[in-house]
């Protein structure tokens, strides 16, 4: 089991006072705290070692290089990558999905095919395949929701077909945390010849997550959420898939030689090898540095026990809010479906409110739409108040959540 | 001559299906700002000196002791400067 208390001593921001109250840090699922460690590798970084990479053969740039790759290694490491080759550096989730939708669908997605997704996604794995879409002219198809806002995997079976060519989905949904059994999707898919990217950027930070277990082809994740800088995340890719993909950005570093022919008066290029060839231009070397501080952390702490603590503060927050009678938790009420966010609504009180309400006390948590409109849609919701637990949080910040809800009633 | 920028630092259209506007107001002149507001509007109803409830020009609105505030079912934003500059101005 974590302790709470001692890994509080690590991040600096929670000794903040906001408005004369303690802080309660409950957005975590929009980006996490730094602890110390993250702080330390991201100055020490500075202060010793900077310059670009790959560029140089001088010393600080030799060292900057091994950082950025050792920063390679830990992250292939922590998803159970074959190796650093699988893993392309970016700015996060958004991009990694990006990445993915245009190096690999521009090429393989045709009229005639379909792509996969559901109405839990948020709108970063919507909206990249909507707008390739309309450059390709394929099908985007979107299976459903059950009430509670777990997959309807029925309905994900009846959607997908031999024109499916990729699904795409969340490990676990950003609005009500719960977790969707990512082998069993992967299955069918694999079955149909489809390629099954995962957003990760709500998973691989909350639960141990494991490429090869789950048979998946890509994975999309952001450091930012799990406790590193923002600016970087990774996309994970099979070996065999990405060789085969055409790069996304060119310029520096993704080439191996610009050759100019001087009869034909143009430039030909070799790529470099994976993952550069993915990572044009000069990358977020600091970024990088900080997420592997972050991987490091994690690895300390055991992802089992940051999914366990999750599932026990989210178990206890259910219990105590239903206290509140003017308090309707959204999702599933089983914290062994989900992860630590917990969406809901105060009667009568727009989310928005409730925001600013609990702000007053020192307590963040997020409201609106939390870049999932087609799932608001769904359950009819005009917006949400979401509170999202990591492993700085316990059950004394809960308790204070729900005495403020309780004063907001 | 003050301006609205002079007491405001922020304006946030919120997501979700209630355009709401939030409208933060500078850390250094939020108190002159609330007090500004209260004397100008209608208060409808105070929760312990944290929230209020107000009412101005037939728009309702809630301020927040923390220097927030938040409007709603207005037009647009220039809707929002004006009732904005006619309660600090």
């Amino acid at each position: 089991m974590l302790d709470p208390y001692k890994i509080r001593q690590d991040f600096p921001i929670l000794k903040r006072k906001i408005n004369n109250h303690p802080l309660i840090y409950f957005d975590n699922a929009a980006t996490t705290q730094k602890p110390k460690q993250v702080i330390e590798a991201i100055k020490e970084f500075y202060e010793n070692h900077n310059a670009n990479v790959h560029r140089a053969i001088h010393t600080l740039s030799q060292e900057s290089s091994e950082l950025y790759e050792n920063a390679h290694e830990e992250a292939a490491k922590f998803i159970n990558a074959d190796s650093m080759e699988e893993i392309i550096f970016v700015r996060g989730t958004t991009e990694a999905i990006n990445l993915a939708a245009y190096a690999w669908g521009l090429q393989n997605l045709k009229s005639e095919n379909e792509v996969l997704v559901t109405l839990m996604e948020h709108h970063s794995n919507i909206v990249p395949w909507e707008m390739l879409s309309k450059i390709n002219g394929f099908q985007v198809k979107y299976a459903e929701v059950n009430e509670d806002g777990t997959l309807d995997y029925e309905s994900f079976e009846n959607a997908i077909s031999h024109k499916t060519k990729i699904v795409c989905l969340s490990h676990v949904s950003n609005v009500t945390g719960v977790i969707t059994d990512m082998e069993r999707v992967a299955k069918i898919a694999h079955e149909y010849g489809a390629l099954v990217l995962v957003d990760g950027a709500q998973s691989v930070p909350h639960l141990p997550v494991d490429v090869k277990d789950l048979d998946i082809d890509f994975l999309a994740f952001s450091g930012h959420k799990m406790l590193g800088p923002t600016g970087i995340g990774a996309l994970y890719g099979k070996r065999e898939i990405l060789e085969e993909m055409e790069p996304f950005h060119g310029g520096g570093s993704m080439i191996k030689e610009v050759a100019f022919n001087t009869m034909a008066r143009r430039c030909s290029f070799s790529l470099n090898d994976l993952p550069w060839k993915f990572e044009a231009g000069t990358p977020n070397i600091c970024g990088g540095i900080g997420l592997m501080a972050a991987v490091k952390y994690l690895n300390d702490i055991g992802m089992e026990n940051v999914k366990k603590h999750e599932e026990i503060l989210t178990e206890y927050a259910i219990g105590r809010m239903q206290e509140c009678d003017g308090v309707k938790i959204y999702g599933p009420e089983d914290a062994s479906l989900k992860c630590g966010i917990l969406p809901f609504g105060v009667n009568g009180i727009s989310s928005h409110d409730v925001a600013l309400f609990l702000d007053s006390y020192g307590i963040m948590i997020r409201s609106g739409f939390h870049c999932a409109q087609p799932l608001h849609e769904k359950f009819e919701l005009k917006s949400s108040a979401r509170a999202s637990f990591y492993i700085y949080n316990t059950r004394e910040e809960i308790d204070r959540l729900v005495e403020a809800l309780k004063e907001i009633e | 001559m003050s301006t609205i920028e002079d007491y405001v630092a922020r304006i946030e259209e919120t997501c979700g299906e209630e355009k709401d506007y939030i409208v933060i107001f500078k850390y250094d002149l939020r108190d002159q700002a609330i007090a500004k507001i209260l004397n100008k509007a209608k208060m409808e109803k105070s929760i312990s000196r944290i929230i209020f409830e107000l009412t101005f020009e037939k728009i309702s609105f809630r301020l927040y002791g923390t220097g927030k505030a938040i409007f709603r079912n207005l037009k647009d934003k220039e809707e929002l400067q004006k009732v904005l500059a006619n309660l600090l101005l």
